[in-house]
């Protein structure tokens, strides 16, 4: 018989099927007297000398039973771990668009590969032994002030939340260190839900500004309005989540510095503004870079990450401390600089994610002033690229259109003319996406705009990876005219079905860990 | 020149393809991007940082060489603790922990990522089990957020704003808990005795009406069992207040789990449990508590739960009591963020807990205790050197008292150094009262020749 | 397992009007169907309950006579029981009321009502706080949410509600507007009350950050801060909604849902007052004016509460205004400015400007008011 070519100029994947391995929970694969590695034993001369050694644990803080964990050999923890990863889409497996806000962009394996020159790095040993180390935390700090304006990072936070917490852990500090007892927060509803939480979590009330309807970006008369001598900072994404750039972010600003406030930029959208625009012209006290997203140290299914948090000058003394220094000879701890009385002191153990420190620097080594402006032009080509396609497709709109129309790095579409005429959401959506190995982000909650989806699809994929994309969406979004049950009913090729989230809110019900499930359910 | 063309991380930065896109959008050039911009605020000149490599073996040579600067625990002879420990990582645990898929998943549905929902599930399945409890969370940054969560739930729960802390704790731990639980919680510190263990009598006089938990470690900071861990409890529980335990997981194969002595809530740091020191980059906090709804209702991370499908015969996976803000704290300021924390950490400490198994687990705690007390009783051989000098009962670490050798730890580390040892951890300027004291971490890694070395260095240079 | 009991209502003459240009059938149905129009409530009804079909032997239907949701049950083989006091033919207002009382009393889990915003202004009328309804959607006019965006939707949302895998409900308004305005194209909607409906649920976490609050617990909070912050000696108005009734909750106070209630020092001054009777109280006092959003077309005043008169607001004053409303109420706005229909157009002009909108314990929106 004769293998005939494959016509791939559909582009879209209809026979994907997700691995679906029916993979027990490890529990259920325990069997007794198998065991998954041999452990180090004391040598002979120890045990002489000290005995069993756990007799020396005082009386009731001995173990009585044996911990109830799974028994397996080796190769059978290996198999169960491979095949749950082959359950999971990561970025390395798919074309990554979906996922907005979230800049999936492509993680360089060699990164991964150097990272593990620092295994075996404890934290506290002795400087002279860690200069490498060291010279890499220095110099990426360096990299950071130059992408951004800003004086000195704290590579401490371990997230991007993390990071807006520490920024509003500034705030407070340097409003303490005046005497100022502000007491507000304003932010923007297309911000980061953290923007919000993390400055609450300090005791700040929160003030969020509402896009205008027509432009998308807060209203400056609005701001004014409600920025006080009770504010205390002003925190921002920009572009926000929307892929749209707030033109009028300088007057933000200076307006907020009038009353005496501090502001903040949460550069979560990085990746929009590599080497073309930075916080310090924009007039802004500091910024935060989530270098798992933007700066492609990995998002590893949620952390380890880094959200890098930088000052300007004259604020430095706020920063956690240490930092690292460099004397002409040699890298050194400065916690000299450090405000004893009213600094943030610490956010996170030790440095912070060495590993991802790391990677940056090796990310930034790659590609250079001329790869990062390269990165982020082309992340914004691709998607007004996007943008463009994706308006052509029936029943799918943005808000906030002009004549002379763009976005930066991403896009929050609607879908509420095919939710109308055909009662298939969004969220119904998202689930189809999967059966064609593919992600789709909706928006965070409450919805601002109706049946919201939110794309980015960075620097990363192909023009034709993007029109996969396109077209994959396309043919769903007909799909909801023509078998809307169907979609409504997805995912059908993924690893299980729409999971029944009754029990979730019953305590009777939840489960949280195996031994609950037991319990619950016989 | 601006860009770089053809850059291998970037198809589309090949300029006959960026023309046809442009030419789709309606533009000539890239420049016509970004126009949302204003100029004043954008920059005219390139980012002034090194051109890039020419080659990924540039790179590979030039990260290598920086890295060859350092020297390592796996070099030296490692006696460092205090937090960041070093153990055995299995080998499974990297090769999962690499894997591209959960390297680089992240916010899928428990559809297209099951994987990392039921990764993520047992993980929590398991250490439910270590530390005798029933809800674990996803994890959360360090020991020290998860201490301060502790914290700040035990707040929420009793309504009470004081969380008492021994005196002996790690002072960056308390920093970091300090900074997170303003203004929220107050923390008040009990004093510990000799041995390091909590003044009862000094906690009687510290406990009120707003204490809302008692929180003490196990094995405290300086490596102490505390013994009288199940009378704080039963004080705290009289007052009204509930018992918070942080605990180094990897002495719970031998050591009895929080629950036994009246803990309500656990923390502690997943490190030890398959992770490098990373340079402290390995750290991972995690809760646990009882399966009750008031506390399930205080966790501010996320907590997966199992579930049926629309299909008979498959486990699903959801967060389990999502709203949880609906439990009385209407005035509350705001709840406790979530973002990417260290999800990768715990599915790796999952790996290894299943790696281990119940004999692993006891055998580990076992290896570290004999060794732990052999180097306990080479170093006390030692003239002037007081080795576990708090005297009490410890799993893997223990303080050394070089006061009488009249060296400073400073210069005894210095010298250790230039054998290949890096010595314990200098105490003197964070405990004063201990003098000349060091703490010193020995595990499962270590071999009797090891411990024999560090003693006979230690002879020497303390002569 | 024991059958769900499931309550039907047909109203047989909704969407009558629609069909034939006349925007609505109160009180012209005879005319539409004059016109020629064609019933299509049933046919939608049979589209909701086809949705249900695999789960017929779970459910038993309890409904009226005929056109009212007997015929269609029948028809489609479910078993169901109908209430004999009622009878096929010429139906009013006042038969989907008994209707609604009938079914209470037999204890049904959940009514599906097929109709428009008349409808549910009738079920609203003889409603139980604890009962569960779902609209479907059959009328001309369609602007309370209680309706689901089309029956095939009512009837899969009915059925995941039936069989247990929804379980959370949440309050929503029946509005209406004036139809005689409405025929000359003046939409002028206005807040009847609140039915509880089956919450739908997505099957997606969508979770990369907290989840925000419900919007119960949202009221709660909002109504906490307001508590919290009430000043001494002072009246303080609470103007119609479930988000200012939350305040009224908090209090422990009896309250008027779709009115206005007088508070001071936390007491309860006057129940269900109107404009003359609120002057009499806050005369010569120190006055605050808490209202919410109503109507679905994001008006503070003049859509269901006529009863703060503009001699009443501008009495409270401009800076006297406590604004609130849930993220969810608000977000619905997307942005669009607050609007004011006071009867006065100089009052009107006056309350324009930016204010603070309450959305939790600890946040606000910044909110723009301007006229209509």
């Amino acid at each position: 018989m004769e293998m005939k070519r494959i016509d791939r100029s559909q582009k879209v994947r209809v026979g994907f099927h997700e691995a679906k391995w029916d993979e027990a929970i490890i529990y259920e694969l325990s069997k007794p007297g198998e065991r998954g590695i041999l452990v180090p034993k004391a040598d002979k001369k120890v045990v002489d000398a000290v005995g069993n050694g756990v007799s020396m644990l005082p009386k009731g803080l001995r173990r009585k039973q044996a911990v109830n964990l799974p028994e397996l050999s080796q190769n059978h923890v290996l198999r169960h771990y491979m095949r749950l990863s082959q359950e999971t889409l990561g970025a390395d497996v798919n074309i990554e668009i979906g996922q907005g806000t979230c800049t999936m962009k492509y993680s360089p394996k060699i990164n991964e590969q150097l990272a593990r020159g620092i295994f075996d790095l404890h934290p506290e040993q002795d400087p002279s032994t860690a200069q490498g180390i060291m010279e890499i935390f220095h110099e990426t700090d360096k990299y950071m002030q130059e992408i951004s304006g800003m004086s000195r990072f704290t590579f401490q936070p371990g997230g991007g939340s993390q990071g807006l917490f520490t920024m509003g852990s500034i705030v407070k500090a340097y409003m303490n260190s005046k005497g100022e007892t502000r007491d507000e927060f304003i932010t923007t509803i297309y911000s980061h839900p953290s923007d919000a939480a993390a400055p609450a979590l300090k005791g700040y009330k929160i003030i969020y500004l509402q896009p205008d309807p027509k432009t998308g970006v807060p209203d400056l008369e609005a701001f004014k309005a409600v920025c006080t001598e009770r504010t205390a900072g002003f925190i921002q994404a920009n572009p926000e989540d929307t892929g749209l750039y707030n033109s009028n972010i300088a007057k933000f600003v200076k307006y907020a510095h009038k009353m005496g406030a501090l502001c903040c930029y949460d550069q979560a959208n990085g990746n929009a503004v590599l080497g073309v625009a930075r916080a310090k012209e924009a007039g802004f006290d500091m910024c935060h870079f989530n270098l798992h997203k933007t700066f492609s140290t990995p998002h590893g299914c949620g952390g380890p990450a880094c959200g890098a948090t930088g000052v300007r000058a004259g604020l430095e003394e706020f920063l956690p401390a240490p930092l690292i220094d460099f004397d002409g000879k040699k890298y050194f701890f400065n916690y000299k600089f450090e405000n004893k009385k009213f600094g943030v002191h610490k956010v996170r153990a030790y440095y912070g994610v060495a590993p991802v420190v790391l990677k940056t620097y090796c990310w930034i080594r790659s590609l250079g002033p001329n790869g990062l402006y390269q990165v982020t032009k082309t992340a914004v080509l691709n998607n007004n690229y996007m943008f463009k396609k994706m308006l052509e497709i029936p029943g799918i709109s943005a808000f906030y259109i002009t004549d002379d129309n763009q976005r930066v790095e991403q896009c929050r579409y609607t879908m509420e003319k095919i939710y109308k005429d055909t009662g298939v959401s969004t969220t119904d959506i998202q689930r189809r996406m999967m059966d064609f190995g593919m992600h789709y982000w909706t928006s965070h909650h409450p919805f601002f705009l109706p049946e919201p989806i939110t794309l980015e699809p960075t620097e990363s994929p192909s023009k034709e990876d993007i029109d996969e994309y396109v077209n994959t969406l396309k043919y769903v979004f007909k799909e909801c005219y023509d078998n809307p049950e169907y979609v409504k009913s997805a995912p059908h090729s993924s690893t299980t079905h729409q999971v029944d989230e009754s029990v979730m809110d019953d305590p009777k019900k939840w489960a949280t860990s195996w031994k609950v499930y037991l319990r619950k359910y016989k | 020149m601006r860009g770089f063309p053809n850059h291998p991380y970037i198809p589309d930065s090949d300029p006959k393809i960026q023309k046809e896109m442009l030419k789709k959008i309606g533009m000539t050039s890239l420049d016509q991007l970004h126009h949302d911009i204003p100029n004043s605020i954008k920059m005219h000149k390139e980012l002034n940082i090194p051109e890039a490599f020419d080659s990924e073996y540039a790179l590979q040579r030039h990260v290598e060489g920086l890295l060859n600067k350092n020297t390592t625990c796996k070099e030296n002879l490692n006696f460092l603790g205090a937090g960041c420990w070093q153990h055995y990582v299995p080998a499974l645990c990297d090769d999962i922990n690499s894997r591209g898929e959960f390297l680089t998943g992240y916010g899928g549905e428990p559809y297209n990522e099951l994987g990392r929902f039921q990764s993520l599930f047992e993980y929590a399945s398991m250490m439910a089990e270590l530390v005798g409890m029933d809800v674990v969370n996803v994890p959360t940054m360090d020991w020290a957020q998860a201490a301060a969560t502790t914290a700040r739930m035990a707040q929420r729960y009793t309504g009470r704003p004081e969380v008492i802390v021994p005196e002996l704790l790690d002072p960056d731990k308390l920093n970091i808990m300090y900074n997170y639980c303003e203004p929220d919680v107050t923390f008040v510190q009990v004093k510990c005795d000799k041995q390091g263990l909590i003044d009862l009598k000094d906690l009687a006089a510290k406990i009120t009406d707003k204490t809302a938990g008692v929180y003490f470690e196990n094995p405290g900071y300086l490596g102490q069992l505390e013994v009288n861990a199940q009378k704080i409890s039963d004080m705290a529980h009289k007052a009204g207040a509930l018992s918070l335990v942080g605990v180094d997981p990897i002495t719970l194969g031998v050591v009895a789990p929080p629950s036994d002595y009246g803990a309500d809530i656990v923390c502690g740091d997943l490190q030890p449990l398959g992770i490098h020191m990373n340079y402290g980059g390995g750290q991972a906090g995690f809760m646990a508590t009882r399966d009750e709804e008031r506390f399930v209702m205080e966790f501010p991370s996320r907590l997966f739960g199992i579930a049926p499908t629309s299909k008979a015969g498959e486990y699903g996976f959801g967060d389990v009591a999502y709203d949880r803000t609906s439990f009385g704290h209407l005035r509350e300021k705001a709840k406790e963020y979530v973002g990417t924390q260290t999800a990768l950490w715990g599915i790796t400490a999952g790996v290894y807990l299943a790696t281990m198994g119940p004999r692993g687990m006891e055998e580990v705690g076992q290896t570290m205790m004999q060794n732990a007390q052999y180097a306990v009783r080479k170093l006390n051989e030692i003239h002037g050197v007081k080795a576990n000098s708090l005297g009490g009962a410890f799993v893997k670490e223990f303080v050394v008292d070089f006061t009488a050798t009249k060296k400073t730890v400073a210069k005894i580390n210095k010298a250790l150094l230039a054998k290949h040892i890096f010595g314990g951890k200098d105490l003197s300027k964070i405990f004063p009262t201990l003098g000349q004291s060091a703490l010193y971490c020995v595990t499962e890694i270590h071999t009797c020749e090891d411990i024999d070395r560090l003693a006979a260095a230690l002879a020497e240079v303390t002569r | 397992m024991e059958r769900k009991k499931l309550g039907l209502i047909i109203n047989p003459i909704a969407g009558l009007g629609g069909s034939v240009g006349l925007k609505g059938t109160d009180g012209v149905s005879e005319e539409a169907i004059h016109r020629g129009a064609i019933p299509r409530a049933e046919e939608r009804t049979q589209r909701a309950l086809t949705e249900l079909l695999a789960n017929k032997n779970q459910v038993i239907v309890y409904t009226g006579p005929g056109s009212l949701g007997g015929r269609i049950a029948k028809q489609m083989g479910f078993p169901y029981v109908v209430d004999g006091a009622l009878s096929d033919g010429h139906t009013t207002g006042k038969t989907t009321q008994d209707l609604v009382r009938w079914l209470q009393q037999q204890d049904v889990d959940l009514v599906l009502f097929a109709g428009g915003d008349g409808t549910a202004r009738d079920i609203y009328a003889a409603a139980k706080a604890s009962t569960v309804f779902l609209g479907i959607p059959a009328g001309v006019k369609i602007h309370s949410p209680v309706y689901a965006v089309n029956p095939s939707a009512a009837g899969a949302l009915a059925n995941l509600y039936l069989t247990g895998k929804v379980t959370k409900t949440s309050e929503q308004e029946v509005v209406d507007i004036d139809e005689n305005q409405y025929r000359h194209d003046i939409i002028n909607t206005k807040l009847y009350g609140y039915l509880t409906i089956p919450k739908e649920h997505a099957y997606t976490q969508n979770r990369k950050c907290a989840s925000p609050p419900s919007e119960a617990t949202a009221m709660e909070t909002i109504a906490a801060r307001v508590v919290d912050d009430m000043e001494p000696d002072t009246y303080y108005l609470i103007g119609a909604g479930t988000t200012t009734r939350a305040i009224m909750q908090e209090l422990e106070l009896a309250y008027t849902l779709i009115g206005v209630d007088i508070v001071c020092n936390k007491k309860l001054v006057a129940k269900d007052v109107y404009g003359k009777q609120i002057m009499q109280y806050i005369r010569g006092k120190k006055a605050k004016l808490v209202v919410t959003i109503t109507g679905g077309q994001g008006f503070l005043f003049g859509r269901g509460n006529q009863q703060l008169t503009p001699e009443v607001i501008k009495k409270v004053g401009k800076d006297n205004l406590i604004i609130l409303a849930t993220k969810d109420k608000l977000f619905q706005l997307r942005g669009q400015p607050l609007l004011v229909d006071t009867g006065n157009a100089e009052l009107d002009q006056k309350l324009s400007g930016f204010y603070r909108i309450i959305c939790s314990y600890y946040e606000t929106a910044v909110g723009k008011v301007a006229t209509n």
